[in-house]
């Protein structure tokens, strides 16, 4: 596979996808996205009551994937990384969930009652502990925040994803100049609203709880998450045939790499929390490992631990299984699912402080973002090249190698 | 390591001959000579390059490196070591109420697990690569060929040890001239 002798005999990269193929993914996807609608009716109608904490549960499940797939987006042009002009462009699609997560959030509104009724129903007035947050968590300031989120996310979705699109055509230098000017600023914007974000819909769920490093949890998860997707579409152009040059399984070790990197640092600032909470030992900090230590939520603290950390550390640990399409795809699914089960423990504990009770509520949220995430993703992605055609680092792209 | 007699089990190399170097003006040259060589079913032979190059060694047709099974190591050696360090001084040798902690608690441990087991991995690393490559080697007989400082600049050198079952100074010479390398030299032990 070297390319030192100047030809590169593998076959040519596909640049876009087949009409056929094309017409099957969308399908695909609008069928999944009618499974996810119905089934998240029939949650809502079968079980009203854990339906808006289910419907947080995923919501902020998919979001992050969106939000993992903007940061990766930046940090290859931060970088000017030149080996993942493939998987970036794969993280563009994925940036197209977050105009959607913007529609997505509309529900909460009329959930919000429920679910933030520590800090927006009566007794908030009666808590001095919320009383002396209420400049911050009040509705008003809440919702004007989301919107800021949500203008912040999808301007940077839709003019990122525009400006590389521009490269499909024709090479223009400039164009990656400029994306790689705005990539800088924009990951301060990032990295502030996805904190802010964590807090408000998460955190505040138990208004009396607080950790500083919430946010950079939340981005840990999100990252691998993103990760875990950007390898699966990796592995699956490969497989169909589709990309044999600027997505290969050098860049698919790279992917693994990066997974590995954030399931390590997700572990490492999940204990931070962990540690200084227990030692300080202020209840008020404590309850959050309290409330997720009793029967039922031990099963799934434990899960997290040993599922979201130490199996794909002894997996990943290694080039090979890097290097492997179906080790590294099974790591991948099990890392979404590991995200998933993430985020209901940080949601659920609130709501069922007697262990977990996973039901049809849990599965049609589920299922409802697993069909938006596919359908917008999906049309993204047949609207688009495999890869930015033109871009001037497509070449070195193909000749990345690890050592 | 040369032969203590000077010659190998063949006998087609003057005791005085360690080596022939040659060198090669391009990465792609010298790239195709290791393959060559390796076809041909060298073995002791390497490749001195100023930076690394991509694939060589499989163009060398080189073992993979046990470094990963040396740091493996370490890093375990480390993650035992902290876990009974801590349990030993804290539960068994000096025992000692800290705001009401448990005199060994795997939560407190977790850093000192955390660094001895990066620290071991990084020795293992370190001084696994200086064992294989047996390190600190100030001086090696290749560098006695005349331009050889230019390995660590803008040329590529290939060196072919006598001690290789195949080795035949003046087949050698041939073959490596007609792969293209200039300045073809032997080197005396």
């Amino acid at each position: 596979m070297s390319t030192h002798d100047g030809h590169d005999k593998r076959p040519a990269d596909v640049e876009r996808f087949p009409a056929e193929t094309a017409k099957k993914i969308n399908s695909l996807a609008t069928g999944l996205l009618v499974v996810g609608v119905v089934g998240a009716a029939a949650g809502y109608f079968m079980d009203a009551k854990a339906f808006p904490s289910a419907y947080l549960t995923s919501f902020f499940w998919l979001t992050t994937i969106g939000l993992g797939g903007l940061f990766f987006v930046l940090i290859q042009h931060v970088t000017r990384a030149g080996w993942s002009v493939a998987p970036r462009r794969h993280a563009e699609w994925l940036t197209a969930i977050l105009p959607a997560a913007a529609v997505l959030f509309l529900p909460l509104i009329a959930f919000a009652p429920t679910l933030w009724e520590h800090w927006m129903g009566e007794h908030a007035h009666h808590d001095p502990l919320i009383v002396a947050k209420h400049g911050y968590l009040n509705p008003t300031f809440f919702y004007v925040r989301a919107a800021i989120y949500f203008v912040i996310w999808i301007g940077l979705s839709i003019w990122f994803y525009k400006s590389s699109s521009t490269l499909d055509s024709k090479r223009d230098d400039s164009v990656v100049e400029k994306m790689q000017a705005v990539a800088a600023p924009s990951l301060f914007l990032f990295g502030f609203s996805l904190t802010f974000a964590a807090i408000d819909w998460l955190m505040s769920l138990d208004p009396h709880w607080y950790s500083t490093i919430f946010g950079v949890y939340i981005f840990a998860g999100a990252v691998t998450a993103a990760l875990s997707v950007l390898c699966l579409i990796n592995i699956r152009l490969q497989g169909v045939g589709l990309l044999n040059r600027v997505s290969t399984v050098e860049h698919r070790h790279d992917l693994g790499k990066l997974l590995f990197g954030f399931v390590v640092f997700f572990a490492y600032i999940g204990f931070s929390q962990y540690f200084l909470i227990w030692y300080a030992n202020i209840p008020e900090e404590t309850i959050f490992y309290k409330e997720r230590w009793v029967p039922g939520w031990q099963t799934i603290s434990w899960m997290i631990l040993l599922g979201h950390f130490v199996l794909p550390f002894l997996v990943l640990l290694s080039r090979h299984p890097k290097r492997n399409s179906t080790v590294l795809g099974a790591v991948a699914v099990w890392m979404l699912l590991m995200h998933w089960i993430d985020m209901y423990w940080l949601v659920k504990p609130n709501f069922d402080h007697h262990g977990a009770h996973f039901g049809i509520a849990d599965v049609g949220a589920l299922l409802l973002m697993l069909g938006v995430g596919a359908f917008v993703v999906a049309r993204r992605a047949t609207g688009s090249a495999l890869f930015p055609l033109h871009d001037p680092r497509v070449p070195e792209a193909m000749r990345a190698e690890n050592l | 390591m040369a032969d203590p007699k000077g010659t190998t089990k063949t006998g087609r190399a003057p005791a005085n001959v360690y080596a022939v170097v040659g060198m090669f003006t391009s990465p792609a040259d010298l790239y195709h000579a290791c393959e060559h060589l390796r076809d041909q079913g060298f073995r002791d032979f390497d490749a001195h390059t100023p930076f690394p190059v991509h694939g060589l060694e499989r163009a060398m047709g080189l073992k993979p490196s046990p470094i990963p099974w040396i740091v493996l190591g370490g890093g375990i050696t480390g993650l035992a070591t902290a876990v009974l360090m801590q349990w030993w001084m804290g539960a068994i040798d000096y025992p000692w109420n800290i705001s009401g902690k448990p005199p060994f608690a795997l939560q407190s441990s977790i850093p000192i697990m955390f660094e001895l087991t990066v620290l071991l991995s990084a020795f293992g690393a370190f001084f696994g690569t200086w064992a294989l490559c047996r390190l600190p080697k100030p001086f090696d007989p290749v560098m006695q060929h005349p331009s050889f400082y230019r390995a660590s600049d803008d040329r590529f050198f290939v060196s072919v040890e006598a001690k290789d079952p195949k080795f035949d100074v003046s087949k050698v010479k041939a073959t490596l001239e007609k792969l293209g390398a200039q300045e073809v030299t032997e080197v005396s032990p």
